[in-house]
């Protein structure tokens, strides 16, 4: 898939740049047939639940009396009352705040930066063992390093009875979003490193024979051409991470056995959960979700806009 | 993006199969520097495996030594462990990894046929709506898919099918990237000519698909597959939503449960974390044997773009 992810702007548009030739339209009814199974499947279960949770989003029930009777509760529209209940929530603004940047992006640019550089052993060892976490789903991910956390089993920890140090625990209120961060750092970076690496296996050798005979060092041939040169790679990756910081999940839900520090809210989707689940409250629950799927559209394009001129402009000039 | 694409460059020209000029003394300078490099990629490699060595040693160890005993020290109850995770329930555990195998397999080789036709048919086809259709597939790229898993599970309630392996199998179907991709690997495999002479040779056009697109384009819809798997096997919240009956249980939801219940039960962490070892053996399994088409992939279809 990181083919993909490298080559796709210029295969999408050769795609459909050739002129058109008559043959072409010979398919009939054919293509339609072809698109039916996706578009079905994308109308089903994309464009009918965002329609649904949009619908949701603008509705509330309205319990009239004591409730009792039958009709007593109504569902009724109730406008962007339920946006203003979800963006004024303190519950949500900090379960965002608290799901800022985890810097998923710095580690795997040196690693893949290192990984092609030819100075550095150990590099087939340490592409698959880098790689090695992307094979493994968050859950499970965050189930071992919950472990790992614990005063019981952590190295750290063991050492630090040793040497007669009180350990900090990993877990505490204070710590806990330093331990999630990690685990998401932990399963990105393998992904990330093969974006990177992709990208940077693709320039060309001769930029650096021509560098070097140029008298430029290893470090500066890393930062003033492989960087500049992967840059629309790193831009990927860095999307990529904030768009999965916003839907952290399963990470603070896993751990949540192992410590109370994590609240029911402490991520905005775990805040959606419990909105529509426990409190029963599916309406401000759609519109939550509402919110976080136009901030992830608002970040990626946004995002693409300020740095396109920046990432993309070698490719005319 | 744009690097890969403008580098032409086979495989075959890097340096160490080119005696360029430069070559003795790039040998030299590689045995003087690079300790550092070295020890940062070292410690890079150590951090990721940390884990999956830990799961290694701690599913050896007993109940009472998981909490006391050294982290890698390794011990002597692998066996036991097994057999006390496969006593719970009559074997739910086992059941959840076939469960997982059903849905990440099953919907990922769903997704292949069904993002294949799409890709083929944006691809090789012009057709009123064209556009449009490929947009409303961009847009889904873009939407978060776990945004989507409350109101599709209000959806699939009013047409009772939620606690069902629909609930989980459907929505893993569409992947409006795989579809993208499909596309891509449409547009650069399949030549046109071919197809026009199959067509001119009176070859219907479900034939032109499954006998000559498909063979070319399957190491694109292999990777479309990877993809895929990956993707639902990672996804924890759509089952964990749809799904009450722990017999329907994917591993990692099942696992998430048994490691709740741990907390008035500590015997169960052993259980926990041999099930964690055991799940994710086959992955691991698959990666490695896999990773020479993860490399080969990588260069070839730089190569191709």
């Amino acid at each position: 898939m990181t083919v993909a992810t490298t080559s796709v702007t210029t295969s999408a548009a050769t795609s459909a740049t050739p002129a058109r030739r008559r043959g072409r339209r010979a398919g009939g009814a054919a293509p339609y047939v072809y698109l039916a199974p996706a578009m079905t499947l994308v109308v089903l279960f994309l464009g009918l639940p965002i329609g649904y949770a949009v619908y949701l989003s603008f509705r509330a029930v309205r319990v009239s009396g004591l409730g009792l009777s039958r009709n007593a509760r109504q569902e009724v529209w109730a406008g962007f009352g339920n946006y203003v209940r979800s963006l004024s929530d303190p519950d949500f603004l900090s379960s965002v705040g608290r799901v800022g940047l985890y810097g998923l992006l710095l580690v795997p640019t040196m690693l893949a930066l290192l990984l092609d550089s030819e100075r550095a052993r150990a590099r087939g060892f340490a592409r698959l063992a880098i790689f090695l976490p992307y094979a493994i789903p968050a859950v499970i991910a965050s189930l071992l390093w919950g472990f790992l956390y614990l005063p019981g089993v952590s190295p750290g920890a063991f050492l630090a009875e040793r040497l007669g140090v009180t350990p900090p625990d990993v877990l505490s209120s204070g710590l806990v979003l330093f331990a999630i961060a990690n685990i998401g750092l932990w399963g990105g970076v393998g992904f990330n490193m093969v974006v990177i690496f992709t990208a940077l296996k693709a320039i060309p050798r001769e930029l650096y024979e021509a560098a070097r005979l140029d008298g430029c060092s290893e470090a500066a041939i890393a930062w003033r051409i492989k960087v500049p040169l992967v840059t629309p790679s790193l831009i990927l990756t860095f999307l990529f991470s904030m768009i999965a910081t916003l839907q952290v999940f399963a990470e603070p839900l896993t751990l949540r056995p192992l410590t109370n520090t994590i609240s029911s809210t402490w991520s905005p989707l775990m805040k959606v959960y419990r909105d529509a689940f426990t409190r029963d409250d599916v309406y401000s629950a759609a519109a939550t979700s509402v919110v976080i799927a136009l901030a992830t559209f608002a970040l990626s394009f946004g995002f693409l806009r300020l740095v396109q001129r920046r990432a993309f402009s070698q490719e005319t000039g | 993006m744009a690097a890969a694409t403008r580098a032409p460059a086979p495989s075959g020209t890097r340096p160490p199969t080119t005696p360029t000029c430069a070559a003795p003394s790039r040998s030299t300078r590689r045995r003087q520097g690079g300790g550092m490099g070295t020890l940062v990629l070292l410690i890079g490699a150590a951090y990721c495996l940390l884990p999956v060595l830990w799961v290694l040693t701690a599913s050896t160890k007993s109940p009472e030594e998981l909490f006391s005993t050294f982290t890698f020290a390794p011990s002597t109850h692998l066996w036991d462990n097994i057999t006390s995770l496969s006593a719970i329930r009559g074997g739910l555990f086992w059941r959840w990894m076939l469960n997982t195998a059903v849905y990440a397999v099953g919907g990922a080789l769903l997704s292949v046929v069904v993002s294949g036709m799409a890709g083929y048919g944006l691809a090789k086809f012009t057709f009123t709506g064209k556009a449009l259709t490929f947009n409303v597939i961009l847009a889904g790229v873009l939407v978060p898919g776990v945004v989507l898993a409350i109101p599709q599970y209000l959806l699939f309630a009013q047409v009772g099918l939620t606690n069902t392996y629909w609930a989980v199998l459907l929505p893993s179907i569409i992947s409006p990237y795989g579809i993208y991709l499909a596309r891509i690997y449409a547009a650069a495999s399949v030549p046109d000519d071919v197809i026009e002479a199959a067509r001119t040779d009176g070859a219907p056009e479900w034939r032109i698909f499954v006998s000559i697109a498909t063979p070319m384009m399957l190491p694109g819809l292999f990777t479309v597959f990877l993809f895929q798997f990956v993707a639902i096997w990672n996804n924890f919240m759509l089952p964990y939503i749809m799904l009450g009956d722990d017999r329907l249980f994917p591993v990692t939801v099942g696992l998430s449960g048994l490691l709740n219940q741990g907390a008035s039960q500590p015997a169960l962490y052993t259980a926990v974390v041999t099930g964690a070892l055991l799940s994710i053996l086959p992955l691991i399994v698959l990666f490695l044997t896999l990773q020479r088409f993860w490399h080969v992939d990588l260069t070839s279809g730089a190569v191709k773009g």
